[in-house]
């Protein structure tokens, strides 16, 4: 008996008898800059914006102070293992996660991370799960996800982004809040994932 | 529990039902025009657009064309990253598979994110089957699942459910199924909203396997990619320890930068979002984030019957975004359910032919549920000519009838002109006795013929038949000489 495996390649084999293969990877064309006399970082933080998410800017030396601003009094917030001293200056008794089951992110409020990338003309912020962003979960889970993106992480648009992405690593790619549209197409933030995303951006001219 | 596609009737005769119900038709022309709004205004922002749009068509053919070894590719990835690769011929062949991962961990109930292919195939039935629940998670699948009712739409498959039936499915069923609905549940999109957020997140936290479907897979990195908005994909792909995730062949994309034409084209086209809010990959196993056992299930079920029709198979190249369901003059008129399948629309109407093959009734009558107006190959962000394969597609459901024993009225007023028009002397025969007919009919005042008897009232039931003219073109020409003499 042929495995399903042989049938499925045979018959796909014999479908493309007439076909040539394409060996040339294609070349997609360019993505899109920042409006004229919008900077990249002012541009992010603008479509960033549009989604209904929360954005500061700061400096690098008002980091902790602003991931403070960015906690509710008393919340319980998670850090991944890497998260940068800088960062955790600003939380009063972060709980670092050591293999939390779901169960207990459940109980807690807020999580603070880092991102890998940020995509100026989507609004987009991609993790890509080192260590100073930590496992998927605590990101998901938490109704409260406070994000912090260094300006020299912004770039223009998808394609500029592709190249910085391992695609080994898992990849998280966040815009905006969680949302959903599917009743009457009114579109509610907040469904299962972080219904507060907090972004701060980290610049040195702000 | 839930619906099911089968046995449904041919397009003409669900579609009457369905223009009949007003309230369908309202939801549906408030639903496609806000959507088509919505994305005329972030694909209006893009310069490129067409650029784009052929990069990613020339994408997803590259795929295709040599899809035999970008499979096997894929499936060489995939495994030196952990992941277990399982082939699957058809519909049942891809049932048996999940449903002896769920036995081998001995659950009971998959959480599942939104997915077309578990539709097509009948994932849902043949779980329920073995005492297996699957609970959908997206908030448009959960309010259809617990509806007992029929997906509609691609994107939305709740389109044609409005709030207050919402609200009462919630409050009915919730509670039959895990966590009721709140006592105070209004219809505020919020508020119903938060109540599935409550009830499926204590299935989320406890769930053992989960089931997807992929938006694409990257051939030479072994990646798969899930498109989405609220979250529950990656609730279901980050939380439980065995994630099943069951891909249709043509799901291919060669490499990882090319990836990139596909993930600017799809949620532009698809909800007319710059981005949508969650996109997910991930390659295999990672160890300690998210399931520790993965399987993969590469599935045909129709889609190698589809490759090998040289004019259909562009098709295959549809990344589901829906766009040519919102700008369809027949889709806003009669919604998804006329279809008859979780696949609706112009794509719908190309693509269950192409994966079932002709010869149905049903299936038959769906190249026809068009106009043929091109809406929606100005949309397809892949460029499928949808109305070029649909003609192809009559063209064999017409072949198919060739051999009739009794043939249809219309291929035998057909077969009567084509012997008329061989010969002239014939067709100059059959002209006077026209012409004769339409000196007759205008004598009494009559502009159009009205309601023709018998197979042809089919045609005048919505048009007006213009009576014959009162002389033929060559009668005219030979009186004037070409018009020389007028």
């Amino acid at each position: 008996m042929t495995s399903a495996r042989d049938e499925v390649l045979g018959r796909v084999r014999a479908a493309l008898r007439d076909v040539e293969g394409a060996d040339e990877p294609v070349v997609a064309p360019p993505g899109a800059a920042a409006p004229a006399g919008t900077s990249l970082v002012e541009h992010f933080a603008e479509r960033v914006a549009d989604y209904r998410a929360t954005v500061v800017q700061c400096p690098p030396d008002g980091l902790a102070a602003a991931v403070a601003a960015a906690l509710p009094d008393g919340a319980r917030v998670v850090v991944p293992v890497g998260l940068p001293d800088v960062v955790l200056a600003g939380i009063a008794s972060p709980v670092v996660d050591d293999a939390l089951s779901a169960a207990d992110l459940d109980a807690i409020d807020a999580v603070v991370t880092c991102a890998r990338v940020g995509i100026a003309e989507t609004g987009t912020i991609v993790l890509d799960h080192a260590p100073d962003q930590g496992r998927r979960v605590i990101s998901l889970v938490p109704d409260r996800h406070v994000c912090i993106v260094y300006a020299d992480q912004v770039v223009a648009d998808v394609p500029d982004a592709f190249p910085l992405l391992d695609p080994v690593r898992p990849l998280t790619w966040i815009s905006g809040p969680s949302a959903t549209s599917d009743i009457e197409l009114d579109r509610v933030e907040g469904v299962h994932g972080p219904r507060h995303l907090h972004v701060i951006v980290v610049d040195e001219s702000s | 529990m839930t619906g099911t596609f089968v046995g449904m009737p041919t397009f003409p005769s669900a579609a009457r039902t369905a223009l009949a119900d007003t309230q369908l038709r309202h939801n549906l022309a408030h639903a496609t025009g806000v959507i088509r709004g919505k994305r005329a205004a972030v694909v209006g922002e893009v310069e490129n657009w067409e650029d784009l749009r052929l990069a990613g068509a020339a994408v997803k053919d590259r795929a295709l064309r040599s899809l035999d070894s970008r499979l096997v590719e894929l499936e060489e990835s995939l495994t030196a990253r952990g992941a277990v690769v399982h082939w699957a011929r058809d519909a049942d062949e891809a049932n048996r598979i999940v449903v002896e991962v769920a036995r081998a961990h001995a659950v009971d109930e998959v959480v599942k994110v939104k997915s077309m292919v578990t539709q097509e195939i009948g994932l849902n039935e043949a779980l329920e089957a073995e005492g297996i629940a699957a609970w959908e998670t997206d908030l448009a699948e959960l309010i259809v699942q617990l509806g007992g009712d029929l997906p509609s739409h691609i994107l939305v498959p709740a389109i044609h459910r409005n709030r207050a039936e919402i609200r009462e499915i919630f409050r009915r069923r919730m509670g039959e199924v895990g966590r009721p609905a709140p006592d105070d549940l209004t219809d505020e999109p919020a508020v119903l909203a938060g109540a599935a957020r409550e009830h499926l997140r204590e299935k989320f936290l406890r769930a053992k396997l989960a089931v997807s479907g992929a938006n694409f897979a990257v051939a030479d990195s072994g990646t798969l990619v899930v498109v989405e908005s609220e979250g529950n994909g990656r609730m279901c792909l980050t939380l439980p320890d065995v994630l099943v995730s069951i891909v249709g062949i043509e799901k291919v994309v060669p490499t990882w930068a090319e990836l990139d034409p596909l993930i600017r084209l799809l949620p532009r086209s698809s909800t007319g979002e710059r981005m949508n809010p969650y996109t997910s990959t991930w390659t295999g196993i990672t160890p300690g984030d998210g399931p520790q056992e993965v399987h993969v299930v590469l599935l045909d079920n129709g889609r190698t019957r589809a490759l090998a029709d040289e004019t259909g198979r562009q098709a295959l190249r549809c990344i589901r975004c829906s766009a040519c369901l919102n700008v369809c003059p027949v889709y806003e008129r009669t919604g998804g359910h006329a279809y008859g399948s979780v696949y609706p629309g112009p794509i719908g109407a190309i693509l269950n032919p192409l994966l079932k093959g002709t010869g149905d009734p049903q299936t038959d009558s769906l190249p026809y549920a068009s106009s043929l107006c091109g809406a929606c190959f100005e949309a397809c962000p892949v460029r499928i000519d949808i109305p070029e394969v649909l003609v192809h597609l009559r063209a064999k459901v017409v072949d198919g009838h060739r051999d009739d024993r009794v043939p249809k009225p219309e291929a035998l007023a057909f077969r009567g002109a084509a012997w008329a028009f061989a010969d002239p002397g014939r067709l100059g025969r059959a002209e006077r006795l026209s012409s004769v007919a339409g000196r007759v009919l205008r004598r009494r005042g009559k502009a159009s013929l009205g309601r023709l008897p018998g197979p042809g009232g089919a045609w005048t039931d919505a048009r007006d038949l213009p009576v014959p003219p009162a002389e033929s073109f060559r009668d005219w020409w030979k009186r004037t000489d070409g018009g020389e003499r007028e």
